[in-house]
Parts: structure tokens; C-alpha cells; sequence
């Protein structure tokens, strides 16, 4: 077995394809994790707020009926594996993206699936903060809006840079599983080799890229957690 | 002037309805420092949060220089709030602003240009006597200083009333005394009226002018700090007065009759009464408690004497002790006194 898999053909054919196809892949999976991190930030962060700000005694209080549709509707996408979930929403992503398959295809269902786990992430962030400096900032004139621009979100920042560094590292692992809809990438490069064709070199070398990525990504976070919290000074 | 008129406060429980205030009127003058003193769960926060319209009160009015409170909107609410600013027990700064954006940020709140309010937040900071600090963070800060860039940020939206909820309580007593040092200076320097709530006799002695007791939801004593506690009439004022229980440890002595005297003044503080008495009148009184304290230059106090003999001798001792100046003199007939 060993020997096989380390044989002069197999090593050869291996350098082959890690100077021609993983440098692209590395490449597609970082712009793949990087935008559909951004996006489902973009989405989950007023969605994350609204569920915080909207409670009954939050600053914002929305009427029960929205909050509960707002609460059935994120815990739907939440429930739906990422692997059906991907085929479910190919129409939307032929109308979002033009095309159902490829590469930047695979960021809409991964954008689907992220943006109300990060809503649930920010929502638990804001909770974290003191409601007394909330009161403080409703005793000195603040409107909801200021209050949750001027408040909220800049006293949870550290709090936030976590929660996302957990999102950036599920989306990655997500974004390996879109290779079966043909988005490219390590995991694509993986399954392709590794599953379909048997060369479990070039599987375990993309599994281990997957992993120096995940911890490139969440030493950065932790390291802008910590830079931007400046209460343990 | 603040007008507190009937005012009530239900609050919604799991255990059913629990009253916090229960018709509550004061009238808080222009320029003063007031005290609302009372036990933990009395309803004083609930009182200072209805002021400002943090809690709405279930009945009665909040009149601000004749300004219903509880008939503005929200957007009027917000305005009159930079006006009627606050300080907190727990400080509530921004734990991810410097001092000085702190300071800004009530002025930000009412869109004030950036550069403008940064000026304006440097002279607070002299103010509370920080200069040195606008750029350090609240967490590189002592509990005292906090409550200073607390304080200058309440000044800066330069209000007419200064509500204090607490502010010294989590403050040793050296810092306690500082910042209430801080407080007077501001009242006497730019003459906001200020409103302390707290449950420190010390803190009401050292700066307020007026005293509200409140006890259970309602105000059970109120007026002049000297008048009330030179001579507590309700149980809480004095469990609050005297909390060694000064009237409540005697024990009845058959033939005693007990007498109150109250000191209101220094003069009298300082007289060896009991002793003089003695020598000039020969009589012979003993101290079953006994209670005095220092108030602003002044001291008052409360002594309760036990005298063994008749009518006569009770008339003499009263009519002696009556001479001297800034003292209260009464015959205690009930056991609590």
C-alpha cells in the first residue's frame, strides 16, 4: 500500500498537479470563503441586530409576530444540510449568478447557508453587552438607530471579530463541499482526485492546505480580536 | 424647579403586580444638591428613572421647569435628556472609546460638529481634573476616574439637573469624598441642580442641602438635611439616622422617666450638659443611648436621658436643658420614642 502510494509514477504525476492545478485551487478557495463570508456578513449583521434589538425590552422592539417569523425563518435555513441545501437553491443561484455551476456559482448557496448562522453569531455577541451602558446612552438622548450604531455594535467589535473568525473557518469547510456542484477550489481538487480517482496523495495534500488555511484564518481573527479589545489593557 | 406630583410605578412581576412607588411628591428647587435616601428596594432608582423618563410612571406627572415629561414624544424625550443628564453606580462608560470620545459622545448624539466637541471634551476633562487622560481607555482607568470622565460626559450637553444614581457607591470612601467634592464644585460653579440617590447617610451629610426619605415606595420624611436628621420622626428615617437603634435598646427601669434631647447645633454638642446639670441643679441623670454626628460644621444628634424621681425634678431637668441654645428637649412617653 505504502509503496504504492509513494511510487516513483504516483510522485511525479503528484508534483504535476500540485504545480498546475493547486495553485488556483488555493486561490479559488480563498476568494470563494473570503466573498461568501463578506456576503453573509453583509446579510446576517442587520439580521443578527434585528433579532437582538427587536426583542420586547430590546431598543428597537418590533412587533412579536415579526420577530417570530424572523426567528422560524433564519431556524428553517439553519436546519437544511449545506449538501441539499446547495442543490435546493440552484434555480436562485442561475438567476443570481447567471449560471448554476462553477466556481463563483458555488458562493450563493454558501452565502444561503452562512448568512443566518452569522446573524445567530452577531446576535449573540450584542446580547453580550451591558445593558446599563445601553441605558446610559438612552439617558443621554440616543436614538434606536444611534444606539445601535454608536453602542451595540462598536462595544461588541472583539466579540464580533471572534464570531466571525468562526464563520470565515465554517464557510471554508462548507466551500469544500461545493465541488460536487462544480465549484473549484481544494475541496474540488480533493474529491476529484482523491474520491474519484483514487490518488489519495493529492487528497491528503489538499486536506492539509485545508487545514494550514483554517489556521491562517483563525490566528488572524484571534489576533483582531485581541488587537481591537480595549478592555484587558 | 423639578415637580414630582402623585406619582406612582406598577411593575409587572411573575408573582403578580409589585408597586415600587406609591404617590410620590417632592418639589426639587433650582440649585441645590437633594438627597433621596433610602434602603435597597425602597424605589429610589425607580424614582430617579421616572424623572428622566427612563421608566414611565403608571400614574402622576414629572414637571421639568413646568415640561410635562411624560407628555413629550420620543424625539422631544431624547432633547429634554441632554438637559437632565445622569451618572451611574457602574459608571456605563464605553469600554471601546477613549476618555475623550466618551466625553464626545453625548454631543455626537445631539450632531454637534466633531472638532467642536472635541474642544469642548478637553475643557471637561480639566474640569474633573483629568487632564492627562483623553486618550487612555476606561479599562486603564481607577473606579474614581471613571466616574470623572463619567461625570464630564454628563456635563457635556451642559444640562440644568445632574440625576446621580448611586455614583459613589462603588467607590472606597477617600474617592467617595473626592468625587463628591467634584459634585459640590460643579453645583456651586455652574449652578446645575443635582439629585442624588443613594443609600449613604454619609454621602447625604457631606453635600446635600435636602433630604427626601423613601421608604417602600413612598417619601416618609423630606425638607431641610438639618431638620431631618436632627430630629427623625418616621422609623425609617431613623433606622437610617441612628441605625445603632439608639431609641429601641433602653430597657424600662421602674420609677425612670426618659427624656429626648435633641441636638441641633454646635454650641450645644460641645457642652458637658449632663455633667453641668449635675453640679448646678444636682441632678443626676443617666444616658440610655445615645446618638451624634457631625453634619457640615454643625452637629446634631439624639440623647436619650433617664431621670429617677417626681414630676418637679422631671420640670427642672426639662427647663434646665431647655436653656441652652440649640437644643430640643421632650418627655419620651412611648416605648419607641
Amino acid at each position: 500500500m505504502l509503496d504504492k502510494l509513494f511510487s516513483q509514477e504516483v510522485l511525479e504525476e503528484t508534483l504535476w498537479i500540485l504545480q498546475n492545478e493547486i495553485p488556483l485551487a488555493v486561490w479559488e478557495t480563498i476568494y470563494v470563503t473570503v466573498l461568501a463570508t463578506a456576503f453573509a456578513i453583509v446579510l446576517g449583521l442587520p439580521l443578527g441586530v434585528l433579532l437582538t434589538a427587536g426583542e420586547k425590552d430590546g431598543v428597537l422592539p418590533l412587533p412579536k409576530g415579526v420577530m417570530h417569523v424572523l426567528n422560524i425563518f433564519i431556524n428553517l435555513l439553519r436546519s437544511v444540510p449545506f449538501l441539499i441545501l446547495m442543490i435546493m437553491v440552484v434555480p436562485l443561484t442561475r438567476l443570481i449568478a447567471g449560471t448554476a455551476v462553477g466556481t463563483t456559482a458555488s458562493i450563493v448557496p454558501l452565502v444561503i447557508a452562512a448568512f443566518p448562522f452569522v446573524a445567530r453569531l452577531v446576535e449573540s455577541s450584542l446580547r453580550e453587552v451591558n445593558p446599563n451602558i445601553i441605558e446610559m446612552a438612552q439617558s443621554m438622548g440616543a436614538s434606536p438607530f444611534q444606539i445601535i450604531v454608536k453602542v451595540l455594535i462598536p462595544e461588541s467589535v472583539p466579540s464580533l471579530m471572534s464570531n466571525f473568525t468562526i464563520a470565515i473557518t465554517t464557510i471554508l469547510g462548507y466551500s469544500a463541499m461545493s465541488g460536487i456542484i462544480g465549484g473549484g477550489g481544494l475541496g474540488k481538487i480533493a474529491i476529484n482526485y482523491g474520491y474519484y480517482r483514487y490518488k489519495y496523495l493529492v487528497m491528503l495534500i489538499a486536506v492539509a492546505l485545508l487545514i494550514v488555511l483554517v489556521q491562517i484564518f483563525q490566528s488572524l481573527g484571534t489576533r483582531a480580536a485581541v488587537k481591537s479589545d480595549k478592555r484587558l489593557k | 424647579m423639578i415637580e414630582i406630583k402623585d406619582l406612582s410605578k406598577e411593575f409587572e412581576t411573575a408573582d403578580g403586580k409589585v408597586e415600587a412607588l406609591k404617590h410620590v411628591n417632592l418639589t426639587i428647587q433650582d440649585g441645590g444638591i437633594y438627597g433621596i435616601i433610602g434602603m435597597s428596594g425602597a424605589g429610589k432608582s425607580t424614582l430617579v428613572r421616572c424623572i428622566n423618563m427612563l421608566e414611565r410612571p403608571t400614574e402622576g406627572t414629572v414637571l421639568i421647569d413646568g415640561c410635562d415629561m411624560g407628555s413629550l414624544s420620543n424625539a422631544e424625550l431624547r432633547k429634554v435628556r441632554r438637559e437632565v443628564t445622569m451618572i451611574f453606580q457602574g459608571f456605563n462608560l464605553l469600554m471601546q472609546r477613549t476618555c475623550l470620545k466618551n466625553i464626545c459622545f453625548p454631543l455626537e448624539l445631539a450632531g454637534m460638529d466633531k472638532a467642536e466637541a472635541k474642544k469642548r471634551a478637553l475643557e471637561l476633562l480639566d474640569v474633573v481634573g483629568l487632564p492627562d487622560k483623553a486618550n487612555a481607555y476606561p479599562a486603564q482607568l481607577s473606579g474614581g476616574q471613571q466616574q470623572r470622565i463619567a461625570i464630564a460626559r454628563a456635563l457635556a450637553t451642559e444640562p440644568k439637573v445632574l440625576l446621580c444614581d448611586e455614583a459613589t457607591s462603588a467607590l472606597d470612601p477617600k474617592t467617595t469624598h473626592s468625587i463628591l467634592e467634584l459634585i459640590r464644585d460643579i453645583n456651586a460653579r455652574l449652578g446645575i441642580t443635582v439629585i442624588i440617590i443613594t443609600h449613604q447617610m454619609s454621602v447625604v451629610e457631606e453635600i446635600c442641602t435636602h433630604v427626601a426619605i423613601l421608604d417602600e415606595g413612598q417619601v416618609v420624611e423630606e425638607g431641610a438635611v438639618s431638620t431631618v436628621f436632627s430630629s427623625p420622626k418616621s422609623m425609617a428615617a431613623k433606622r437610617l439616622v441612628f441605625p445603632d437603634g439608639a431609641d429601641e435598646i433602653m430597657t424600662e427601669t421602674p420609677g425612670e422617666r426618659r427624656i429626648r434631647v435633641v441636638f441641633s447645633g454646635a454650641p450645644a454638642a460641645k457642652t458637658p450638659l449632663i455633667a453641668r446639670m449635675a453640679m448646678e441643679e444636682q441632678i443626676a441623670a443617666s444616658i440610655l443611648g445615645a446618638s451624634t454626628r457631625s453634619i457640615g460644621d454643625k452637629a446634631y444628634g439624639n440623647m436619650l436621658l433617664g431621670i429617677t424621681g417626681d414630676d418637679e425634678m422631671v420640670h427642672r431637668a426639662m427647663t434646665y436643658l431647655r436653656g441652652i441654645e440649640d437644643i430640643l428637649v421632650e418627655e419620651v412617653t412611648d416605648h419607641v420614642g
